[in-house]
């Protein structure tokens, strides 16, 4: 089982897409692999990797199932097992690539900080890391959760406010970070906001999970 | 099409000066003296080679010209005395000594460089096709020189400089896909180049890091320019915009003008306003910047009065909000490039409604079949679409579907050229765009899955792209996808008569596949081949064709070097080209990459370590 579930973790690993992250979990928050997490911002990856092998076993066997129900016909049509990602192909220029990438760089803002960050939350595989990615950002915070529920905050210590990351989406409403299965929150972010956890209040978190 | 500049490799007349976003010129030359009145009784030959001059000069096609220096000797010089048009498909094809030789009073150049794979990191860097030695040598040559449009070429900024202080009448530069210079080299050209027309920067890698490129756009000198075409949307770093818009006000022959995503909305509108006579705009990012404001009145009145607007494209970092400006445009528009935009099939409705007239359109997938259905209900003179894919991944949701392509065969029934990126496909929807849209003239379905059969009938794709070229009896380049077996390959030799360039890419069981296409298609021009079961056999069964071609690139097939050095003795003109990834492959039997040419230069010396020339 492992030896399968560590070449679909290296398949939907480098070939970027992850079954699971949209998958609600109801795993423990922070995953122990998160502890190596300062190099994350550029491993997006290689976290992915991480956080499959210390998830459940169930998780893997969805990819599995939705592989397979990819491979309509047997026979010929029958996918190489290995479905690593192919330089080149699909055949779309960088330079296009790398434009529509850029739709993915959403500004930060800090309650209270004069200044905004640009992340490309693509390249994190999931909350976790994109949280971690905040922290170090804006270096003061430390990631809090929440004895009551599953949500993230990030803290900051000198004066003890927390602050709850959120985000404006595609429709122009302010949600909770770690709402919505993880893709689909890159694909609807338009913004983040850590906003104070004071002024949350009306935000009402609807699945208060994040993985 | 040229409205969105992208200039692919289908077809080398059209990328000749037109695409090429030259302003179709009137390229004879004054009428050569003719008469003979006065002169004493000529020979024979002066007579006719005056009249021969006289007439070739109409010639403006390189493939005419090239049939006219074959007739003999005198027609030989004559027309080499009288070609001004240079295309050069492979700049390793000829030497520049050579070429220069030939054609002594060129004035526009074509050349082109790395095959096409490269623009998909096919290719390591460094592999070669650098303009320097051409410019090198045609700096003292051509003193006339007006036009350059180089293609997958590496132009070094000192290059540009050379350029820029050797012609005094030069007058377009067009660069697509070219990389190795920065804002330095385009400065060099707009400061000295007086009499620019045009500067088209189309896809190219412009090196400068954000934060240090040159003030280019301050370079152009003060006073009116006879600026007529400016396309920088590729350049990476921040304009002057003042520098810019005094630019653009101060040009009163400009009609195109397409601008990088660092322009806001804020720019743009008044870029517009000191532009009214424009016909082709790239947007730039189509968006407020931080604190800029709201610009909704004032991007509208511009675009209402921007009445000779046909061609919009740019639209880089979208913000929905502003995409109702365009509205008052849409009706005169010929072409439409969305591509780059993420929009909804709500959010593009109003818009592609409106686009009666449109005949080319470049949109994302993200807009659905639904959104390709209501393109098939309005734009009925459509004749060139591209659907590109939001997410280039092989396991994405599919977006656009078998669908979408029928309801596009359906509505627009004059459609000449499509590029369609999908997940799966279905014979039926290709059989039916065979019988629809039978003026296809370029063919290229990319289904993102590998090896991805009908997904109704879990047939391979056979049929679909049989019915393509048994029906689209103009067809001259497809690309093919998909599960394909030796059959496909077996109708495109049987049916594909006009094929020029075809695109393979893990498709095929045997040999047989590349022998049927390589004995039956007699056009063949350009042949890139990836990942396929093709082996020596398959490579060898060409050997008769092989001079008629431009290349032929096999990557991870089954090919050995063997095969390669087989095909290099026997055909001494080719240049037989092994390029590895990993330098320490020397003596593997399974190759990586064979890119294969005809030249009358022979193997080149610019070679890098990792190519091995046979």
């Amino acid at each position: 089982m492992s030896a399968e579930t560590a070449k679909s973790s290296t398949e939907s690993d480098v070939s970027g897409l992850d079954y699971e992250e949209t998958e609600l979990k109801l795993g423990l928050p922070g995953s122990s692999r998160i502890a190596g997490s300062e190099l994350e911002r550029k491993r997006g990856f290689s976290e992915t990797v991480d956080l499959k092998l210390g998830g459940s076993g169930g998780c893997n066997l969805d990819y599995l199932t939705a592989e397979s129900s990819d491979t309509r016909s047997s026979g010929a049509g029958k996918l190489p097992a290995n479905k690593a990602q192919v330089v080149g192909w699909p055949p779309v220029r960088s330079f296009r690539k790398n434009a529509l990438k850029s739709c993915t760089y959403v500004k930060v803002a800090v309650d209270g900080a004069p200044y905004l960050r640009k992340v490309d939350i693509e390249m994190y595989g999931g909350y976790q890391q994109l949280l971690n990615a905040l922290k170090e950002m804006f270096s003061c915070f430390t990631i809090r959760n929440s004895p009551n529920n599953n949500e993230r905050r990030l803290v900051d210590p000198l004066n003890g406010t927390e602050y709850v990351p959120t985000y404006e989406d595609k429709d122009g409403d302010w949600m909770l970070v770690g709402d919505v299965p993880w893709k689909m929150f890159v694909a609807s972010c338009k913004r983040l906001r850590l906003m104070k956890s004071s002024e949350a209040v009306n935000l009402a978190p609807r699945a208060p999970q994040i993985d | 099409m040229l409205g969105n500049g992208d200039c692919d490799d289908g077809n080398d007349d059209r990328c000749s000066l037109n695409t090429c976003g030259i302003a179709q010129p009137n390229s004879r030359p004054a009428a050569a003296a003719s008469s003979l009145v006065g002169l004493p009784p000529p020979f024979f030959d002066q007579v006719l080679d005056n009249v021969l001059e006289n007439v070739l000069c109409f010639l403006t096609s390189h493939r005419d010209r090239n049939a006219a220096s074959l007739v003999c000797k005198s027609w030989f010089l004559a027309e080499a005395q009288t070609r001004l048009e240079l295309f050069i498909g492979n700049c390793y094809a000829v030497s520049p000594a050579r070429a220069i030789g030939r054609f002594r009073c060129i004035q526009s150049l074509v050349l082109k460089g790395k095959p096409r794979f490269a623009d998909f990191n096919l290719i390591p860097l460094g592999w070669g096709a650098r303009f320097s030695p051409w410019i090198a040598a045609m700096a003292p040559s051509y003193p006339s020189l007006q036009r350059i449009c180089l293609k997958r070429m590496t132009v070094a900024d000192a290059d540009l400089v050379i350029l820029a202080t050797s012609f005094p009448s030069f007058r377009d530069l067009t660069l697509i896909c070219c990389d190795g210079f920065t804002t330095a080299g385009l400065a060099a050209i707009a400061e000295n180049c007086r009499q620019l027309r045009s500067l088209d920067l189309i896809e190219n890698d412009v090196e400068d890091d954000d934060d240090d490129g040159v003030d280019w756009v301050s370079c152009f000198p003060p006073g009116k320019t006879c600026l007529e075409s400016l396309v920088f949307d590729c350049v990476g770093c921040a304009v002057n915009l003042e520098a810019l818009e005094s630019l653009v006000a101060r040009s009163p022959s400009l009609w195109r003008l397409r601008v990088n995503d660092y322009i806001s909305v804020g720019r743009l509108f008044r870029l517009m306003a000191r532009a009214p006579q424009l016909t082709h705009l790239g947007t730039g990012s189509f968006s407020s910047f931080d604190g800029e404001g709201d610009f909704r009145a004032s991007l509208e009145s511009a675009f209402m009065a921007s009445k000779s607007l046909v061609c919009i494209s740019g639209f880089r970092d979208l913000a929905p909000e502003y995409l109702p400006s365009i509205y008052p445009a849409c009706a005169n528009l010929i072409s439409l490039n969305l591509s780059y935009a993420l929009i909804t099939t709500d959010q593009l409705k109003p818009v592609i409604t409106r686009c009666h007239n449109l005949q080319t359109f470049w949109v994302l997938d993200s807009v659905l079949d639904e959104g390709l259905q209501m393109v098939a209900a309005t734009c009925k003179n459509l004749r060139e679409l591209r659907v590109f894919p939001l997410d280039a991944t092989e396991d994405s949701e599919g977006s656009v579907s078998d669908v979408g392509l029928v309801a596009i065969s359906e509505g627009c029934k004059k459609l000449q050229s499509i590029l369609y990126f999908c997940q799966t496909m279905t014979n039926a929807a290709v059989v039916a765009m065979s019988n629809n849209c039978q003026d296809l003239v370029v063919f290229r379905l990319c289904i993102m899955g590998r090896h991805r059969p009908d997904h109704l009938t879990g047939e391979p794709m056979d049929e679909g792209f049989g019915a393509i070229v048994k029906n689209c009896k103009n067809l001259t380049r497809l690309a093919v996808s998909g599960l394909l077996t030796d059959k496909a390959f077996a109708y495109i030799g049987k049916y594909g008569k006009l094929v020029r360039t075809l695109s393979v890419a893990f498709a095929g069981n045997s040999d047989l596949g590349l022998r049927y296409v390589l004995e039956g298609c007699p056009k063949l021009q350009k042949l890139e081949i990836r990942d396929s079961p093709f082996g020596d056999t398959g490579l060898l069964s060409g050997i008769h064709h092989y001079y008629n071609m431009r290349f032929l690139w096999m990557s991870s097939c089954k090919v050995s070097v063997k095969g390669c050095k087989e095909v290099a003795r026997r055909l001494p003109h080719m240049v037989v080209e092994v390029i590895r990834d990993r330098l320490e492959d020397d003596n593997s039997v399974a190759m990586e990459k064979l890119y294969m040419y005809r030249s009358l230069a022979g193997p080149r010396n610019d070679a890098p370590p990792f190519v091995k020339l046979l």
